[in-house]
């Protein structure tokens, strides 16, 4: 962990190509939405939704610049979200 | 004496309270996907009443509004105070934009006699009536994070006109950057699942 930790500047022309990014994303997920992909549909949306809020949580919330104790403890809590979400969903499909 | 300031601790701490918010969120998306695993045709019925004009208009609202309030940490790391102002205004003029249009979609839902406890939903199957349900509870939960979230960029604009907010110092307007950020993420799930997937 460096002195300066969260110190880090981000140019505006980088954040700009980050909302870039989000904007395409969110034209990709509204123009495939149109097309019926069956049982692919959910996740495909939520593929690029998770795209969309890994560019978010890296460079608009600096997790990338972050230390250990944040970039750790994020990743916790998302063991802890996604055990909750497939624990009750595996629970519900194959009663 | 100089006081010191941790500014990791203090982030770790709005980081903590983050973390509650995606469990609460959570929950309410397990919710989602156990009674749309139940009720699939309802839950497409539902789907197909909402407009994904609104849908989209809001999601490129809230994105631009993020990649504003980031642009207003580098302005204040820089100590340009003038440019991060101009960008914490038009950040709080897309959260009212966002607000304004909810207000009309929702207005138009109850315009179709679709809210809580009206006759069509109580008449119509379960499952409709529960998709509307979640509906109102996941946006109406997400439009109170905005306000607070309005709340907050508004506080820090306050302090950086006040020069309590500065290049030295500039942790409140990190953690409500934060605060914001995540009301876009959590519309980044709610508007596939509710607008698009059905």
């Amino acid at each position: 962990m460096s002195e300066h930790e969260g110190e880090h500047i981000l140019s505006y022309g980088f954040l700009a190509q980050i909302l870039g990014g989000l904007i395409v994303l969110t034209a990709v997920t509204v123009g495939v939405s149109y097309i019926d992909w069956g049982f692919l549909n959910v996740p495909i949306a939520l593929f690029v939704a998770s795209s969309k809020a890994t560019l978010v949580l890296l460079f608009f919330m600096h997790i990338k610049y972050e230390g250990m104790v944040i970039k750790v403890s994020f990743i916790s809590t998302m063991i802890v979200l996604a055990i909750m979400i497939s624990f009750t969903f595996w629970d519900v499909a194959f009663r | 004496m100089e006081k010191t300031i941790d500014k990791t601790g203090v982030k770790i701490g709005m980081w903590i309270f983050l973390y509650s918010e995606v469990i609460l969120f959570g929950g309410l998306f397990v919710l989602y996907a156990v009674y749309f695993h139940n009720f699939p045709e309802d839950f497409a019925l539902g789907g197909k009443e909402l407009n994904r004009i609104f849908g989209t208009a809001n999601t490129l609202v809230l994105l631009i509004s993020s990649f504003t309030v980031a642009a207003s940490i580098t302005a204040i790391q820089q100590r340009k105070k003038g440019l991060a102002i101009g960008f914490l205004v038009f950040s709080l003029l897309c959260g009212v934009t966002f607000l304004v249009n909810k207000y009309f979609e929702w207005g138009a839902k109850f315009h179709h006699d679709l809210y809580p406890n009206s006759d069509r939903l109580l008449d119509s199957d379960p499952g409709f009536n529960i998709f509307f349900g979640l509906y109102y509870t996941i946006t109406g939960l997400h439009g109170l994070h905005v306000i607070i979230g309005m709340v907050l960029l508004a506080i820090s604009l306050v302090l950086i006109a006040r020069d309590k907010i500065s290049a030295e110092r500039y942790a409140m307007l990190e953690n409500s950057g934060l605060y914001w950020h995540l009301v876009d993420l959590i519309w980044i799930f709610v508007f596939p699942l509710f607008y698009l997937v059905l």
